[in-house]
């Protein structure tokens, strides 16, 4: 679809308007007089980090097709990073400053440097990780990542200027609501964009058959790099953003449990769909959440929540294997009533005799 | 040799895993506009040929030229970029994208833009894409699928996967197209339609073709010039009739009379 406005033009008004409703919201939200506001104001902004490193773990899972169990540690190196440029260099500068407006822009500007630059480092990371272990596949590649993960997560409880096991207190609280929800839009449009361009098709050609996909002349190693340097990227924002909410950061955080959270929520939206991952972010945030009342209900106040909450991953998965919404989007799913969706259609012959034919033996 | 302009030149090409010699002595070269085929019993090494000119096995001796370049330390994407598309023997299309997707992915060399303009939705890649979606269209029109491009490739039936495999490849735009048993699983009308289909192709897109096959109704029809191997040696070579009246080619498919190997 081409649109008469110049695509700048165009995205910048998209942008203005996402960043008005932002911040409407933001005010919004904190102005609702319920108790405890504040609590649920937290679950947001965590649900919409979680939504950042769903949607960027589904580039490498779900559309190139690399199994990788190391985003916690791409999330680690980033939030570690940034918060040690705000801790270190930016808000002893800050501090100096009059409070006023300047003071307030330079905050948010410091906070975009330390988040991007946790970012690039994250990217960096995917990209040396990357590099020499997307030679392997499925089962080896998995291993490989969770060994990363690891591998971070010791070299970080080692270093003393971070915290060590101590864990890395008095973060300035930069982060918020807006900035958190504006790096989730943007993941999501970034990932969405992608996959309808040629780089994405890459990407899906690389996860449906390489050997096929390199007689096609896609160079399937620079693509599955691709795909691994800009979901780590991503996923460092999201843990500079996190580093910067939570105030406090531990080693403890970012175990490979961490990892697997996020790829249960890929997994469960359906590896491959964008608004799946988006879901199934937001359902694996509020869950355990919405548990906790069940502890009320509990004879000697035990807390089961996290056997329900496993019980219905399990559920979930062996009744739709597939996720959630299985390789389509939200939209795809709704849609189908009026017009079947492709793959609705049963496989018709062409002509009767191409019926019940098998495909013959390989050689 | 006096193929200064081949397209294909597969010198002495011998290929060994560990013991075994799969292809030996392995001499072909392909002019523009010709339409050759390779036969052979089973195992004769066939889709080892067409491994080794896609670059996804390296020859252990010998070279092999497209273009006059040496593709010796190709990988099968450079060999594509260099003009030769490929299908395979077992179907691999890419089954969980829409038809016209897999289309677009063969002609991915094609639609060059940057992972930012791809984000940022530049005029170029506007485009790139606008001529993908054209391109892709028409591939689709030729070959009589325009009418399931969103449909899943799995969903398709045998016989238009196998043709969206074709249709996939030369969206790739080669000078040089290999089809790996084009007509493996086909029944007999699908396999008249495939010939006519693969001569109308050569002649339309000006291409040369290289095709494998096991039906020899196909191979001899259309096929100008056939090479037959045997046990990873080229036992003979010449048009259809010189072939078919070749007593060694004969003998190759294990004795049987002429008749029953369908000579």
């Amino acid at each position: 679809m081409k649109t008469s406005l110049p695509w700048w033009l165009r995205d910048f008004i998209l942008l203005s308007g996402f960043v008005a409703v932002l911040i409407g919201l933001s005010y919004g939200l904190e102005a609702i007089p319920i108790a405890g506001i504040a609590y649920y104001n937290r679950i947001l902004v965590i649900m919409g980090i979680n939504i950042t490193l769903a949607v960027s773990l589904n580039i490498i899972n779900g559309h190139a097709g690399q199994f990788s169990l190391g985003h916690a540690g791409f999330m680690a190196v980033g939030a570690y990073f940034s918060a040690y440029l705000t801790y270190y260099h930016f808000a002893p500068r800050l501090d100096k400053m009059p409070a006023g407006t300047e003071q307030f822009v330079m905050q948010n500007v410091y906070l975009v440097i330390a988040v991007l630059a946790g970012g690039l480092l994250a990217a960096l990371a995917g990209y040396l990780v990357g590099l020499p272990s997307l030679r392997l596949r499925g089962d080896y590649l998995a291993i490989v990542t969770l060994g990363f993960g690891e591998i971070i997560r010791v070299l970080i409880l080692n270093i003393d200027t971070i915290g060590a096991a101590r864990g890395f207190s008095g973060i300035p609280h930069w982060g918020n609501f807006f900035w958190v929800f504006l790096v989730a839009g943007l993941t999501i449009v970034i990932s969405w964009r992608l996959v309808q361009s040629s780089v994405g098709r890459a990407f899906l050609a690389v996860r449906e058959d390489q050997i096929a996909a390199e007689a096609m002349g896609v160079d399937t190693t620079k693509y599955k790099v691709k795909a691994f340097v800009i979901g780590s990227f991503m996923a460092g924002v999201a843990g500079g953003l996190y580093a910067h909410y939570t105030m406090y950061l531990n080693p403890q955080t970012f175990m490979f449990v961490k990892s697997f959270e996020v790829v249960a929520m890929v997994v469960l939206g359906g590896l491959g769909s964008i608004s799946g991952s988006v879901v199934a972010a937001i359902i694996l945030t509020f869950l355990p959440e919405g548990l906790r009342s069940v502890k009320d209900y509990m004879p000697g106040g035990r807390d089961p929540r996290m056997v329900i909450y496993s019980i219905m991953l399990i559920v979930l998965m062996l009744t739709r294997p597939q996720g959630i919404f299985g390789r389509r989007e939200l939209w795809q799913i709704f849609g189908r009533r009026k017009k079947p969706a492709p793959d609705e259609k049963p496989a018709e012959g062409f002509g009767d005799e191409t019926m019940n034919r098998k495909a013959p033996p390989t050689q | 040799m006096a193929n200064g302009n081949a397209l294909l030149d597969a010198r002495d090409v011998t290929i060994r895993f560990g013991g075994l010699t799969a292809v030996s002595h392995f001499n072909l070269a392909i002019q523009p506009h010709e339409l050759v085929g390779l036969i052979g019993p089973n195992g004769a090494g066939k889709t080892t040929v067409f491994n080794m000119l896609t670059g996804v096995y390296k020859p252990t001796e010998g070279e092999i030229f497209v273009g006059g370049v040496s593709t010796h330390d190709f990988k099968p994407y450079q060999i594509t970029a260099l003009g030769v598309a490929r299908t395979f023997q077992n179907i691999r299309l890419f089954k969980e994208l829409s038809v016209i997707d897999n289309v677009k992915i063969g002609g991915h060399i094609h639609y060059k833009y940057s992972g930012t303009a791809a984000v940022l939705k530049t005029n170029r890649f506007h485009d790139a894409e606008e001529i993908a979606d054209r391109e892709a269209t028409q591939l689709l029109e030729i070959f009589g699928l325009e009418a399931r491009a969103d449909y899943y490739a799995k969903n398709l039936p045998y016989g238009d996967q196998r043709r969206l495999e074709i249709a996939r490849a030369l969206a790739a735009r080669p000078k040089l197209l290999l089809l790996d048993e084009p007509a493996a699983g086909l029944n007999d009308r699908e396999t008249r339609d495939l010939m006519q289909t693969i001569h109308d192709i050569r002649d339309r897109f000006d291409i040369a073709i290289l095709v494998i096959e096991h039906n020899m109704e196909l191979v001899m029809g259309i096929c100008e010039r056939i090479i037959v191997l045997s046990f990873g040696k080229t036992i003979a070579q010449g048009s259809a009739a010189e072939v078919r009246a070749n007593p060694v080619v004969i003998e190759a498919y294990l004795g049987e009379p002429a008749e029953a190997a369908g000579l």
